[in-house]
């Protein structure tokens, strides 16, 4: 395999996923804490592709697939919600929704 | 042998280019104030990933990364945000509160321990990589595992989308909001 290993594609993967998990604990906008789901996904993506490479077995790559499409169902709830949301005026803050009344 | 040295160092370059250009634009998503910036740089770091996913021969998912990620979900993103206005976060009061110095902690110690197991791992099960041929991560090889191996993986995707877009329709509709009567139509 030319390049680094497969470690350092794993410790990207690792600062990807923490940097994600950092922007969904201290950002407010619920947008943006959509968008730091995707790195953490993202940063799963790497880990298993780089996995998936390591061993020659395609499985791995099926999986990111899947994370891939579970993604794009979860940014379409995700959005809609936040739209839902902005219709009713509420504001885009998440540490403001703290009741679950209709 | 010359040659061979030569192609690892394009490689190196390459995925040091990608690696520092996929972190830096991750730590721009949640650093800008602007949901609208943060959605650009999410680009930046979904197309860097894409090449790393090419130097870890996954043509295909490369291909999809590009296309499904940085095309589609990032062009329903930037019109939500564009439909929302994207109003900016209340600016910087000067002082971290505490729940973002324990956030800090939390994903700090987080990074920690990945990097420490996957350092114990460098030189032991993580130092050889398996011999691929030239057809690993190719569409036709996916598509042979997403049609015997995992046939049910595939359809349960089906599934997943199907139950999403359904619920997309759902949130996104506002029929019940239009008239009071209505409203109580739909309680009864």
């Amino acid at each position: 395999m030319l390049g680094p290993d497969t470690a350092a594609y794993l410790i990207v993967a690792a600062f990807l996923f923490t940097t994600g998990a950092l922007g969904v604990l201290i950002r407010r906008n619920p947008l943006i804490v959509l968008l730091s789901l995707e790195i953490m996904l993202n940063g799963a993506n790497l880990a298993l592709i780089a996995f998936s490479r390591h061993f020659a077995n395609g499985d791995g790559q099926i999986f990111a697939l899947a994370v891939m499409a579970v993604a794009a169902s979860e940014v379409v709830v995700g959005l809609g919600l936040i739209v839902a949301m902005a219709r009713k005026n509420l504001a885009l803050d998440v540490d403001k929704f703290s009741s679950l009344r209709g | 042998m010359i040659v061979a040295s030569a192609g690892n160092v394009l490689v190196w370059a390459v995925w040091v280019a990608a690696a520092f250009a996929c972190l830096g634009s991750g730590v721009a998503v949640i650093s800008f104030s602007n949901p609208f910036y943060s959605a650009l740089a999410l680009i930046g770091n979904l197309g860097s990933l894409a090449v790393l996913y090419l130097l870890l021969s996954a043509e295909f998912v490369a291909a999809a990364q590009v296309l499904v990620y940085a095309g589609a979900v990032m062009v329903m993103f930037l019109f939500v945000i564009a439909y929302l206005g994207g109003k900016a976060d209340t600016p910087w009061t000067g002082q971290l509160p505490a729940q973002t110095i324990a956030a800090i902690v939390a994903s700090a110690a987080l990074l920690v321990e990945i990097v420490i197991v996957i350092a114990g791992q460098a030189d032991g099960h993580l130092s050889k990589a398996a011999e691929i041929t030239d057809a690993f991560g190719s569409p036709s090889q996916i598509g042979q595992l997403f049609l015997t191996d995992q046939l049910l993986a595939f359809e349960l995707i089906s599934v997943v989308l199907l139950v999403a877009a359904v619920g997309g329709v759902i949130l996104g509709s506002h029929s019940r909001e239009q008239s009071p009567v209505e409203t109580d139509d739909a309680r009864a």
